[in-house]
């Protein structure tokens, strides 16, 4: 006979506000098999948790019942102390009255009549609840970061120094990110280049590492341990082994018409191209959009020059199937296309610049070496007006409702290096509020304001309307109510973050969740920040939110952190809720093997002796190892000889009696 | 194809010409407009008084004429189409006023916002198409640089008039390409006019219609083409024009010419 205990959690109000307890067990006293009954405030404290485990020693508790929150939340804590009272964790049971009832409940008899149904359903599924015991599987020492800007070159460092094998794959030519396209960083004013390229090098020349650049992840099969992925190596049109970097590719090519994505289309580069001299790798890429060779079939003078022959026309995409452990996603952010903001003339205009135009036109390497002019006329403005919040904090569907977070920063920090290279521009920033959240972040702005004489106004920019020589930005001053005419030379929009037009994509191949802003999901937002709820599946930097770069890296070192926990076990353990054929039920049909996504069904010949003759019979057959647990062949097969462990029909159908009774 | 018009009476009175240019560009588009029977002042000032519903019931009777033909419903004038526009819209979302002009009017059956309404403009991007009313096209306006002027009240409300990006429209630009004209990129294209300020404050009127004639000087316009009769109006009596730097014209004006049945 088992003995069911019920352990009712009230997790401070969360529950109990919306969910009358007292009835709750008032209700489940009288059903058979439920020998003991106990609520508290937090079952999941350590007191909560020797509540349980005392039960099961005093009370001989053989099943256990935990309503509480869900069991994504805290069903590894009472499994865990299930164990150590000496129980098979596999006999616990959670009935989720929180998120599935109490916090999307306002009714509380309503709320507190479901609660008792989901608790009986746990009770009659945890009477049929079997002993199961976990395999074990290996795991491969190898990690995979996708995305090669600051965060997935920190966490590709990091888990190389633990002494794993990391393979990072970056979609574009060269490392880097949007890091290596930025002048200065905040609070410190020191230079991007300095401080990343350095981890550029390191990570090129690290051992441990293996770059795949211009390169995507185009599949991803597997689990924790044992991810099975296939990468695109696209066409470089160069054999990168025999490519030295010399560069006279790059100054020959006649063809220089196609915008530099890296200088953010503010000057041209060659259909053979590096984004930058620092690129790593420092191999070019020949653009087959914009290349005379692949266009017209004429040309060939890069291939002429080469001194090593490393040119390759005929060169094809390569696929690179690996398996990884771990995959850590690095993917970063873009900035909101300005298209629906007319009103600021983005597209009008080119003195009306983005914050990101702005780094490329103040930094040393960039189109104008450094020195601040106006696309327009290559004069040196006198006047430039930054403007916030293009975009952010804007709950109208052409904008995004959060905050991007680094635009108060940098836009500071912008108004500073103007104010300092050039004392005689004058610097206006418009802003809704200024979000100065970091160590010296407040200070940093402060010197702005005080040392750099940048005036900050209160106020958002109706319209900008460019004139013959200037544009006119129309504004309002919000704390003296005045509208404001400013006669600016340029104009620099800090346009909102967003995610990577391609997260979705990610995020399907993934199995791993996005929000509505499309920036991947965390496990936890406070306690699991850089997992997500696919096992052995990371996340690093502004993919999963606006983030700076101490920020970045911080969690970039977090995910290696996770990654290399995985990484440092040789087997992990299996989940046992995996289906099993009863092979004398099985008629043979195979529709399993069709419906399986895990490819772990396969056909099995039998011997069967029946009337004294050995007969053969084909049967299916579950490979534990491959079986993630899904479900979908138990209900694909007709005779019922398929049940998943933990979740047969059995239990599910009694789940279902016990909530219609 | 046959649709419901609805004229309005500044159409009828001041604006004559824009209407007489529409009806005649229409014949030759094989567009056929049926002027609606007894219809009533739209109501015009709509928007100062929302929850009025004495000021609806023209523009409801018209949406319902045009529901019991099975046609769509075409304005001409901005401000018409601005005000039998928002309060379709009403009608469609606010069960509060739906029900009190239903209880009021009895209809046989109750009117939910069916209707759709459509500016001639419209009529021109999304029933005729620019790209088959370039080709019927006789008289090319190559070479002319028409400033397009928009005004407030085609555009706005955004989501609910549905007619262009309010901050960065490109119907009017599109339609001048299509009759060979060379459209005219000037920032004030959606400033306001000034409206009804024209009335008692001519002095702020002024100011505002001279913004925007001179940005369209600055950029080069030769002339100056708008669908609301009021912004035309406000144009026009601005020292500006009154001295001939621009002329200021309907766009279906220059339609007609186009087409070449301006004249008789």
């Amino acid at each position: 006979m088992q003995r069911v205990g019920v352990f009712i959690c009230w997790c401070g109000t969360n529950i109990s506000s919306t969910v009358n307890i007292e009835q709750v067990v008032a209700a489940l006293e009288n059903i058979p098999g439920v020998v003991y009954i106990k609520d508290y405030q937090y079952m999941c404290s350590e007191i909560g948790q020797n509540l349980v485990k005392d039960a099961i020693k005093e009370q001989n508790i053989n099943r256990v019942v935990v309503a509480s929150c869900s069991p994504r939340m805290h069903e590894a804590t009472f499994r865990k102390a299930a164990a150590a009272a000496g129980l098979n964790p596999y006999l616990v049971e959670i009935a989720n009255i929180r998120e599935h009832c109490s916090w999307v409940h306002k009714d509380k008899e309503a709320a507190t009549q479901k609660a008792i149904s989901l608790t009986r359903a746990a009770v009659a599924k945890a009477i049929l609840n079997e002993q199961l015991i976990p395999g074990e599987v290996g795991v491969e020492k190898r990690a995979l970061v996708i995305g090669g800007g600051i965060a997935g070159i920190q966490t590709a460092l990091d888990i190389a120094e633990a002494g794993y094998q990391v393979d990072l794959v970056e979609k574009t030519p060269s490392i880097g990110g949007k890091m290596a396209q930025l002048d200065k960083t905040f609070p410190t004013l020191d230079c991007s280049a300095c401080i990343l390229t350095p981890k550029m090098v390191d990570l090129a020349l690290n051992s441990k590492i293996n770059l795949y650049s211009y390169s995507e992840v185009t599949e991803v099969n597997g689990f924790v341990g044992n991810f099975e992925v296939t990468i695109n190596q696209k066409a470089r049109s160069i054999e990168m082994e025999k490519c030295t970097g010399c560069g006279i590719c790059l100054a020959k090519c006649p063809a220089k018409k196609a915008l530099s994505e890296f200088e953010e289309g503010l000057a041209k580069r060659a259909a053979i191209y590096t984004p930058f001299p620092q690129a790593v790798p420092n191999v070019p890429v020949i653009d087959r959009e914009t290349c005379i060779k692949f266009v017209t079939g004429k040309c060939g003078l890069c291939a002429k020059l080469c001194p090593t022959g490393a040119i390759d026309y005929e060169q094809k995409d390569q696929i690179v199937n690996q398996k990884y452990g771990v995959i850590i996603v690095a993917t970063g952010y873009d900035l909101i296309n300005l298209d629906r903001f007319g009103e600021y003339q983005y597209l009008d205009h080119p003195d009306i610049i983005t914050g990101l135009e702005f780094e490329r036109l103040v930094n040393a390497a960039g189109p104008t070496g450094g020195k601040l002019v106006r696309p327009s006329d290559q004069k040196q403005p006198k006047k430039v007006v930054f403007i916030q919040c293009v975009g952010s904090r804007d709950k109208s569907e052409r904008g995004k409702a959060y905050c991007s977070k680094i635009c108060c920063m940098y836009t500071a920090k912008h108004a500073m290096l103007l104010r300092d290279k050039y004392p005689d521009c004058e610097a206006y920033v418009f802003y809704i509020d200024v979000r100065t959240a970091g160590k010296g972040f407040e200070e940093f702005q402060r010197r702005a304001v005080e040392n750099y004489g940048v005036n900050y106004i209160k106020g958002m920019v109706g319209k900008i309307f460019p004139g013959d020589n200037q544009l006119q930005v129309n504004g309002v001053d919000a704390l003296s109510g005045e509208l404001l005419q400013l006669e600016a030379d340029l104009v620099v929009l800090a346009a909102a973050t967003q995610a990577k037009p391609e997260a979705d994509e990610v995020a399907r191949m993934l199995s791993i969740s996005i929000d509505r802003d499309r920036f991947f999901t965390e496990a936890h937002p406070k306690l699991r920040p850089v997992e997500t709820h696919c096992a052995g599946i990371y996340l690093a930097g502004a993919c999963q939110g606006p983030k700076d770069i101490p920020e970045t890296v911080a969690q970039a070192s977090a995910a290696a952190t996770k990654a290399i926990g995985v990484l440092s076990k040789n087997k992990l353990v299996n989940n046992p809720c995996v289906a099993k054929v009863e092979q004398a039920v099985c008629s043979g049909c195979l529709a399993c093997i069709k419906i399986c996504p895990y490819e772990a069904i396969t056909e099995q010949v039998i011997e069967e002796k029946t009337r004294g003759k050995v007969r053969l019979r084909r049967v299916a057959e579950v490979n534990e190892t491959l079986c993630q647990g899904c479900g979908g062949c138990t209900v694909a097969c007709r005779p019922g000889a398929i049940d998943l462990k933990g979740f047969s029909n059995q239990q599910i159908l009694a789940e279902v009696d016990a909530i219609c009774r | 194809m046959n649709y419901s018009y609805y004229p309005g009476c500044t159409l009828k009175t001041k604006a004559q010409g824009l209407e007489a240019c529409a009806f005649k560009s229409a014949q030759v588009l094989g567009v056929n407009l049926v002027e609606q029977e007894e219809w009533q002042c739209c109501g015009a000032v709509y928007p100062l008084a929302a929850d009025e519903i004495g000021t609806k019931l023209a523009s409801v009777r018209s949406l319902v004429a045009a529901r019991t033909k099975g046609e769509k419903l075409v304005t001409l004038c901005a401000a018409c189409h601005q005000v039998i526009k928002r309060v379709n819209h009403d009608m469609k979302t606010k069960e509060d006023m739906r029900e009190k002009v239903n209880n009021y009017l009895q209809l046989k059956e109750d009117y939910q916002g069916e209707s759709e309404v459509i500016h001639y403009l419209e009529l021109l991007r999304d029933e005729v198409g620019f790209e088959s009313l370039a080709k019927k096209v006789k008289v090319s306006l190559a070479g002319r640089k028409v400033a397009a002027y928009y005004g407030c009240l085609l555009l706005r409300p955004r989501e609910i008039m549905d007619f262009d990006d309010p901050e960065r429209p490109t119907i009017l630009e599109k339609f001048l390409e299509s009759l060979g004209a060379s459209p005219v990129n000037y920032p004030y294209r959606t400033e306001c006019c000034g409206g009804y300020l024209s009335i008692e404050r001519e002095e702020v009127v002024e100011k505002m219609v001279n913004k925007i004639i001179d940005s369209a000087l600055q950029q080069g316009a030769e002339e100056i083409v708008t669908a609301c009769p009021l912004c035309k109006y406000n144009l026009e009596n601005s020292s500006l024009c009154q001295k001939g730097e621009i002329v200021v014209s309907y766009f279906t004006e220059l339609l007609a010419e186009s087409l070449q049945v301006k004249e008789g």
